[in-house]
């Protein structure tokens, strides 16, 4: 399998932040607004002192903000081959230069122009990057290391226990009578297990994930038969998108668990990709077992897709299930990216 | 030693033909043949009964019936088969089966647990009674029935109300009726969402419930009757179960 570079926007605690990222973004421009509310509060005298200070000090803020975020969003590949410490620091020296580019026409803002004036807008720059990168720091830490890359190891080393016994079953039946068959399902078994068991921090790609969930449906179908019926439509093109490892895998199973096993007719698996603008549309559905569904297992893989989703996409990636028309379905919509 | 006569029940047919496999690697320490199989419970019934089975292999994870539902009906027969349990993974299961000294297989399946397994269900050894409720007490989803040596499936949901008679318990549906040797007690505590008490002697479908209609006097008061969708019975309501019955229509 190629492993694709990281996109995560913590991989490591002492990473910058994916300045594309439209969450990061939003955090950005919602603290530094936030700071500017304290910083007027600060500085007026009386309550009703207050509003006309925050304009001002907003009024000479946003043009600087949009040009702090724009220019990071264009050198984010760039930023983020810094080494952290040189980053922070970049990040540092675009928002004093972009406050500095700003002076000279602050005068007609609504600010009178003084070098006091710039004194007290760096010097508000400076805390503001500050107060962002400790922020974005503290956010990476709480959902990093030990803890999520704990958790992410224990998700997705999540195959049902039940389907690697039932299929080293399946292909023990084959052993005497039809020994190449044995063989191919052994190859694909152990394939499918050296995704599972490999370092999946690392984007992949819809190929090789789409590749992943035939093997398993292979084993699935040498035990199923003609139980199993799997549609796919897979826009041409897509397989180049990069998505977290083992995303549509544990989501095929579950179809696998919760709707093809309960029925005792054939039912159908139906698995629609995508690729709408910058976009990226995953649907799955199967027959829905109205006793059998939304047990432990299903809930446990759903908010372990979600929780890798947010880890990668922030507020970008969605994941929402539903029951129509006697089916189970669930859609996920994430940025499309793709291979660089 | 008699030949057994073997039936497997299974929804995977590689795991049905890896048993057969396996079983006949140990046919000539215990002679036996394979009378029947089947691809679940419902079918595996009438194949037991009809094969006149000596021995059950039975997978638990199956749909529709479940391999320990499978197994309780079994027992309404009048010569109940040894049965064997297989399952992939279910440590829940299997605790419960260790416990109760219930023989068990997982899969996949070892010719030497196969074996041990198999001399053991020769000897006649059979399912203890109550066993199988205590290992799984999710209620059934039929009831079940012995008729002339076959066994008749009532779907729980078809079941209208029950009544208790003599020694036995009728069980009405649309279609007919049924006698069943369960107490009603048991009925009631293993479908206790499905079924209400209504009287000393009876339990009425909840979901059936339409209303209620004064009764003629009996015992020398007026009481209440209940009116139940499919049935034209109108069935007393005892005093003791007035109030609670009553708050099921609203």
């Amino acid at each position: 399998m190629r492993k694709m570079q990281s996109i995560r926007q913590n991989a490591l605690p002492n990473a910058l932040p994916d300045f594309r990222n439209l969450g990061v973004m939003s955090r950005v421009l919602v603290l530094a607004n936030a700071l500017a509310l304290l910083f007027a509060m600060a500085r007026s005298r009386e309550f009703a002192d207050f509003a006309g200070k925050f304009t001002e000090i907003a009024g000479q803020l946003e043009p600087v903000l949009l040009l702090v975020v724009i220019v990071l969003y264009a050198g984010s590949p760039l930023l983020a081959r810094l080494e952290y410490r040189s980053g922070v620091l970049a990040v540092g020296a675009v928002a004093l230069a972009a406050t500095a580019a700003f002076f000279p026409f602050q005068g007609r803002l609504g600010g009178n122009g003084d070098w006091r004036e710039l004194a007290g807008s760096l010097v508000f720059a400076i805390l503001a990057t500050g107060l962002l990168d400790w922020y974005f720091y503290l956010r990476n830490r709480a959902f990093s290391p030990a803890l999520s890359e704990a958790r992410l190891q224990a998700l997705q080393a999540r195959i049902r226990p039940h389907f690697l016994f039932n299929s080293l079953n399946a292909v023990l039946s084959l052993v005497r009578k039809d020994p190449k068959r044995a063989e191919a399902a052994l190859e694909d078994l152990a394939e499918l297990f050296r995704t599972v068991m490999a370092d999946n921090r690392d984007l992949t790609t819809l190929g090789d994930e789409v590749a992943i969930c035939r093997q398993y449906l292979n084993l699935e179908q040498l035990r199923l038969g003609e139980r199993l019926d799997v549609k796919w439509d897979v826009e041409p093109g897509v397989e180049h998108a990069l998505v977290p490892p083992m995303l549509l895998q544990p989501l095929v199973e579950n179809a696998v668990y919760h709707g093809i096993e309960p029925g005792i007719t054939p039912g159908v698996i139906e698995v629609r990709i995508s690729r709408r603008g910058d976009r990226l549309a995953l649907q799955l559905s199967n027959p829905y077992h109205e006793e059998h569904q939304h047990r432990q297992g299903n809930r446990m893989a759903l908010s372990n897709i979600r929780e890798r989703l947010q880890l990668h996409f922030d507020v970008e990636a969605s994941l929402e299930t539903r029951v129509v028309g006697g089916r189970y379905e669930i859609s996920i919509s994430m940025p499309y990216r793709n291979v660089p | 030693m008699s030949t057994l006569r073997v039936v497997i029940v299974d929804d995977e047919l590689p795991a049905r033909n890896r048993l057969r496999e396996l079983l006949e690697d140990c046919r000539e320490e215990v002679p036996h043949l394979v009378a029947g199989e089947a691809a679940n419970g419902v079918e595996g019934l009438q194949v037991a009964a009809s094969a006149q089975a000596d021995v059950v292999f039975v997978d638990i994870h199956m749909p529709e019936m479940s391999g320990i539902e499978f197994a309780r009906h079994l027992q309404v027969l009048e010569r109940p088969p040894a049965v064997i349990f297989v399952t992939a993974h279910d440590q829940y299961a299997v605790r419960a089966f260790e416990v109760n000294a219930v023989d068990y297989l997982t899969k996949p399946v070892r010719s030497a647990r196969l074996l041990a397994a198999l001399k053991k269900a020769a000897t006649g050894a059979r399912l203890a009674r109550g066993v199988l409720e205590s290992i799984d007490p999710a209620p059934r989803r039929h009831f079940s029935i012995a008729e002339r040596g076959r066994v008749t499936l009532v779907p729980v949901a078809e079941v209208i109300y029950l009544r208790a008679e003599l020694k036995y318990v009728t069980l009405h549906t649309r279609a007919r009726d049924h006698l069943v040797e369960e107490p009603l007690s048991q009925i009631e505590h293993e479908f206790g969402g499905v079924f209400v008490r209504i009287h000393r002697n009876c339990l009425a479908a909840r979901r059936l419930i339409r209303g209620f209609e004064r009764s003629a006097e009996t015992e020398g008061e007026a009481g209440w009757s209940v009116v139940l969708e499919g049935s034209d019975e109108r069935l007393p309501v005892s005093r003791r179960q007035w109030a609670q019955v009553k708050a099921l229509v609203s």
